[in-house]
């Protein structure tokens, strides 16, 4: 309580000041945890970020591999190298270097298929609660039947049918690119279904009417007028399904169908450790899926912390 | 009553026929039957025979119609990796993933349901608190991590159980079972909590705060009022109503044990239909994909309908609503 009673004393500018009474921010530094959560998560998109900068080795350069360096303990363990912090894979990578760059992919793959889902969920739930009528239950139907399905189910059935109609693809960006198709249509369900019924109840307010009295055309009217109105809820599902898809991808790329070992994600790396777990080469998976776990639970945190902040009923 | 039914059996064929129409698509279309078939060095006129005897020139509203019929009967091709008939590689593997589905829902229902009325008896205790941050824990980790710690715990470093297959089975009829057999019971105790960690902290969510809800209400303050022992306040009347809601979410959580069954047959290398699956969309073989998908949503479709009907039985209010309507 004290912190929040000392900052009001220092002179700030007053737009600062202001930022720092809205209610959002209030809320977000009185809960600690999310406070944690969030440096927690900033922590690993900075390491992600910044791989190409701050990684010692390079993962993907071949040049730089030596496999007499091959499953090589962490530091503190016995036969430890001081040039590899968490020891070395099966391949002589280091796997603190591949857990930043595998991050990258993690992440990068997470948001695109995010961004699809909330784009395709958007523009589908405005046009369904716009028109009405055979589009709104076309749509919404369509949405019903995908929702009898958990998404790993429609992701991997997506994945499997990409690969039979295009065949194994030597291009390893292709990988990324199916993977993103997969997540990203199995997860619009959700956006649509908010953004439909938010919008029922938009469109027969005043302002919606007296834009179209003055002869405004539907497509502006939805774009400029009712998705501002009602994006807020939308901000919500995104963060928490940013943890749902960032699992997704790395379960897929651990189940073999989603980014190749050259190119590796943390769930590809998971996927080599757990080859070598028997033979006592742990840290080779466990890192990975320490980082994994700590991010998945630091944004699930701060989604949590979001949906109950923005939500008016517990204010 | 009657209408209601009939209007949610409705809904599931409509489920059913669009379900089979997107498997329909997938084994006509996207594989090409005939190419799986035969060899390089089969001629065009061979392939054009073939073509004709498999009917893939009849008119694609025939097709469908047999495709449906032959899914009737479970007759859904033959698998392009094994060239076996799908159904005899399905008709294997079935037990097991609903032996392992069942044994973990199982496991889930009987932790979660006990530690959610706990903790929403007992808020402010510590272990409240301790077991509310692991459930955190445990819906933030993928199943597939779960699955791998377990291992690396209890079968590497510990040495206490099996890490993968089903141990020894029984055949009883054309059922096969690991339940009878020591090292059967011994090999499905990691994939089962592995599978039900997750539905299990939900669960346990998901009864807190519909106990917590149902605490406040009107008539709980009156049952304690008239001096009721708190044992019957809580157990008698609290946990009954609580219940409703989270037996439909259990009974839906059960259809997506059956799909997460995917990852943690992999992992722990359990010989069912989910691994089965894996390896299809792997090598892109159609008809086992399709013939999984109609199996599935068939299960899925089958249990939304059972939940719903309990709804009504349990739920007096829907009743009245459904005889009015």
């Amino acid at each position: 309580m004290s912190a929040q009673h000392d900052a009001s004393h220092i002179k700030w500018s007053p737009r600062l000041t202001k930022f720092l009474d809205n209610d959002l921010v209030y809320s977000f530094r009185k809960s600690k945890i999310t406070v944690v959560a969030t440096l927690v998560a900033l922590v690993i998109v900075l390491g992600a970020v910044l791989a190409p900068w701050i990684a010692p080795h390079n993962p993907f350069d071949l040049k730089t591999l030596n496999l007499l360096d091959s499953n090589m303990p962490p530091v503190w363990a016995k036969g430890g190298d001081a040039r590899f912090l968490l020891g070395t894979d099966d391949q002589g990578r280091d796997v603190f270097s591949t857990i930043l760059y595998g991050s990258r992919l993690s992440l990068a793959v997470g948001l695109m298929s995010v961004a699809l889902a909330a784009a395709l969920g958007i523009t589908l739930g405005l046009l369904a609660g716009y028109s009405g009528g055979v589009i709104d239950t076309l749509i919404m139907r369509a949405a019903d039947v995908q929702l009898t399905f958990p998404a790993i189910l429609i992701a991997l059935l997506i994945d499997g049918t990409v690969r039979a109609l295009f065949g194994e693809s030597h291009d390893e960006n292709a990988a990324i690119w199916v993977l993103v198709l997969s997540i990203g249509l199995s997860f619009w369900v959700q956006y649509a279904r908010t953004v439909r019924s938010m919008t029922f109840v938009e469109k027969n307010k005043d302002y919606v009417l007296a834009a179209r009295l003055i002869g405004i055309r539907p497509w502006f009217i939805l774009v400029r007028h009712i998705l501002p109105n009602v994006i807020g809820p939308v901000l919500v599902i995104v963060t928490i399904n940013l943890a749902l898809a960032i699992i997704l991808e790395a379960t897929l790329s651990f189940l073999g169908v989603g980014l190749s070992p050259t190119q590796p994600s943390l769930g590809t790396m998971i996927r080599i450790g757990n080859n070598f777990l028997f033979s006592g080469e742990w840290w080779i998976a466990i890192f990975p899926g320490v980082t994994l776990a700590a991010l998945v639970l630091s944004v699930n945190l701060v989604g949590d912390w979001l949906r109950d902040a923005l939500n008016p009923k517990l204010r | 009553m009657l209408a209601f039914v009939l209007r949610r059996a409705v809904q599931a064929v409509l489920v059913m026929v669009v379900v089979a129409l997107i498997a329909f698509t997938l084994f006509r279309f996207v594989g090409d039957p005939v190419n799986q078939m035969v060899g390089i060095e089969t001629s065009a006129q061979e392939r054009a025979r073939l073509r004709q005897e498999l009917g893939l020139n009849d008119p694609v509203v025939v097709q469908f119609a047999r495709f449906i019929w032959a899914a009737a009967h479970f007759d859904f091709g033959v698998s392009y990796q094994f060239k076996q008939p799908v159904n005899d590689l399905i008709k294997q593997r079935f037990p097991a993933t609903i032996e392992l589905s069942l044994v973990s829902a199982l496991f889930s229902l009987l932790l979660g349901i006990p530690m959610g009325v706990y903790t929403a008896l007992h808020r402010d205790s510590w272990l409240s608190g301790f077991i509310l941050t692991v459930s955190l824990v445990g819906i933030s980790l993928p199943t597939f991590l779960t699955g791998i710690l377990l291992i690396f715990l209890f079968s590497v470093t510990l040495g206490w159980l099996p890490s993968f297959g089903r141990g020894d089975v029984v055949a009883i009829g054309f059922w096969t079972t690991g339940l009878l057999t020591k090292s059967g019971l011994r090999a499905i105790i990691l994939p089962a909590v592995t599978l039900g960690l997750f539905q299990m902290a939900l669960i346990m969510r998901l009864v807190r705060s519909e106990m917590i809800e149902v605490l406040r209400t009107d008539y709980i303050k009156f049952a304690r009022a008239r001096g009721l022992p708190n044992r019957i306040v809580n157990f008698g009347h609290a946990l009954k109503n609580t219940l409703v809601p989270v037996m439909t979410i259990a009974g839906l959580q059960l259809g997506s044990i059956i799909a997460f069954a995917i990852i943690t047959e992999t992992v722990f290398q359990w010989p069912g239909m989910g691994l089965l699956f894996l390896r299809a969309v792997q090598n892109a073989d159609i008809p086992i994909m399709s013939a999984y998908l109609l199996l599935v949503a068939g299960i899925f479709v089958i249990i939304n309908l059972v939940v719903d009907l309990l709804y009504v039985v349990v739920d007096p209010r829907i009743r009245i609503e459904a005889r009015s309507a």
